[in-house]
């Protein structure tokens, strides 16, 4: 099976300050990824470089056979530290807002979305004003809205009281079975790992291991 | 760039402006000090108010609209919505026009809403062809705001980000500030034809709308 994300030699430096250190890696399709490591060791870094949002400084990236990871952007869902949603409006008006930013593409009505992490479609309230935890779940009904094939997600459960995120685990668990793969970053390791197929430490921006999850 | 897509991001923008008024509020109360504080610094009759009145009407709309250019990208940045913007298929041209389109919408209500109150302070007669005011401002306007807007984003990574702005905005815009108070103080006085000074506006946000639409994903896109 081709590899979905293939890393070669990849490094990243902010100035002199060295986020990534020759990271190879070969990623295959359908599989649940842990990315795993202290503050600093470059999680956040290699998602955004997966997702496009960065460049590295050295070696090569290919995101679905592509050198670019920005030109397979429709088939990537991205979810960072921040909801990635605007304040004054509700998350209906966001999500309805965002899926008619994906004009070509199949996606979730927004309703849906927000049913699917467990938000009530209904809540006319701002964005806002909601807890920290239901900013996370609007802002993950955001990332499945265009139903990407490559989910990669920041701290998903950052917030999150307990049955919340079981209830996002088993979304993510349906969505790696529906054939997506997902990269995901958490400081929560016992949580995450029913759903993760390998698990991938960083430190100090260089692999430490990449081992399969259960092994 | 389909206008459809334009379209969703300006009613987004007046959606967002709708429910905080930020921009608004902050250009009208700008602007009205700035009408009254020079009506009395002046005692404006009508021959002093024709060749004073263009001048500070061009300063008003710049002040207002640079009010509202400090505030244009802040809601993207806040919780970091340009990231889903660059994640989206969507063009980043079309983000860019719908955002300057939706300041235009501010910026020419602020105008509406001070074009009597102008008249009254300043005691304002035009004594050349008056419609042609509804060509001067409004591009005079397109052109500080496409300007402005643009290099809003451009400056959106800076920490003096506002102190920015007006530094590299203001050089770009001297000759259509310079056209814009020439015209309008033409219609106003009737001493000459502004259609001159009208056609150079005309082609400076020609000029400068193309560019900065072809340059947006550039800017965009910027690490």
């Amino acid at each position: 099976m081709p590899a979905i994300i293939q890393l070669e030699s990849l490094s990243k430096l902010y100035g002199s300050f060295v986020a990534l250190r020759k990271i190879s890696l070969e990623l295959e399709p359908g599989r649940c990824y842990l990315l795993l490591g202290e503050n600093g060791a470059g999680k956040s870094t290699l998602l955004r470089i997966v997702a496009g949002l960065l460049r590295p400084t050295h070696g090569t990236i290919r995101v679905f056979g592509e050198p670019r990871p920005a030109d397979t952007r429709d088939r990537i869902g991205y979810m960072s530290h921040a909801p990635m949603l605007y304040d004054e409006l509700s998350a209906v008006e966001n999500l309805r807002y965002f899926a008619g930013l994906y004009r070509e593409q199949p996606c979730l009505t927004p309703k849906a979305a927000l049913r699917a992490v467990g938000l009530d479609p209904a809540l006319a309230r701002p964005v806002g004003q909601y807890s920290q935890g239901m900013r996370q779940r609007a802002s993950l009904a955001r990332v499945l809205l265009p139903q990407p094939d490559l989910l990669l997600l920041d701290e998903p459960f950052s917030n999150m009281d307990a049955a919340s995120a079981h209830q996002m685990l088993n979304l993510l668990e349906h969505q790696r079975a529906a054939g997506k793969t997902i990269l995901l970053t958490t400081h929560q390791r016992e949580l995450a790992q029913p759903i993760a197929d390998f698990t991938l430490i960083l430190q100090a921006g260089a692999v430490k291991s990449f081992v399969e999850a259960h092994a | 760039m389909p206008g459809r897509l334009v379209l969703l991001h300006l009613l987004k923008d007046l959606r967002l402006e709708w429910r905080s008024r930020d921009a608004i509020n902050s250009m009208l109360f700008f602007s009205l000090l700035v009408v009254v504080i020079f009506s009395l610094a002046f005692d404006p009759t009508r021959a002093l108010s024709r060749e004073i009145a263009g001048p500070i009407l061009c300063v008003v709309i710049l002040f207002a609209a640079s009010s509202a250019l400090n505030q244009a990208w802040a809601r993207d940045l806040r919780n970091n919505v340009l990231d889903a913007h660059r994640m989206s298929p969507a063009p980043p041209s079309s983000l860019f026009l719908g955002k300057v389109l939706a300041n235009f919408v501010f910026v020419s209500a602020v105008e509406l809403l001070l074009a009597p109150l102008f008249v009254i302070f300043y005691n304002l007669r035009a004594l050349g062809n008056p419609w042609l005011m509804l060509l001067a401002v409004p591009l005079g306007t397109w052109a500080i705001l496409i300007n402005g807007t643009f290099f809003a984003a451009l400056s959106i990574r800076s920490r003096n980000r506002e102190l920015l702005l007006p530094l590299i905005l203001f050089p770009i815009l001297t000759p259509a500030l310079l056209a814009m108070v020439l015209a309008i103080s033409a219609i106003l006085s009737g001493d000459s034809d502004p259609s001159s000074w009208i056609q150079m506006l005309l082609g400076y946000d020609i000029i400068f709308t193309t560019i900065s639409l072809l340059l947006f994903d550039t800017v965009l896109n910027a690490e």
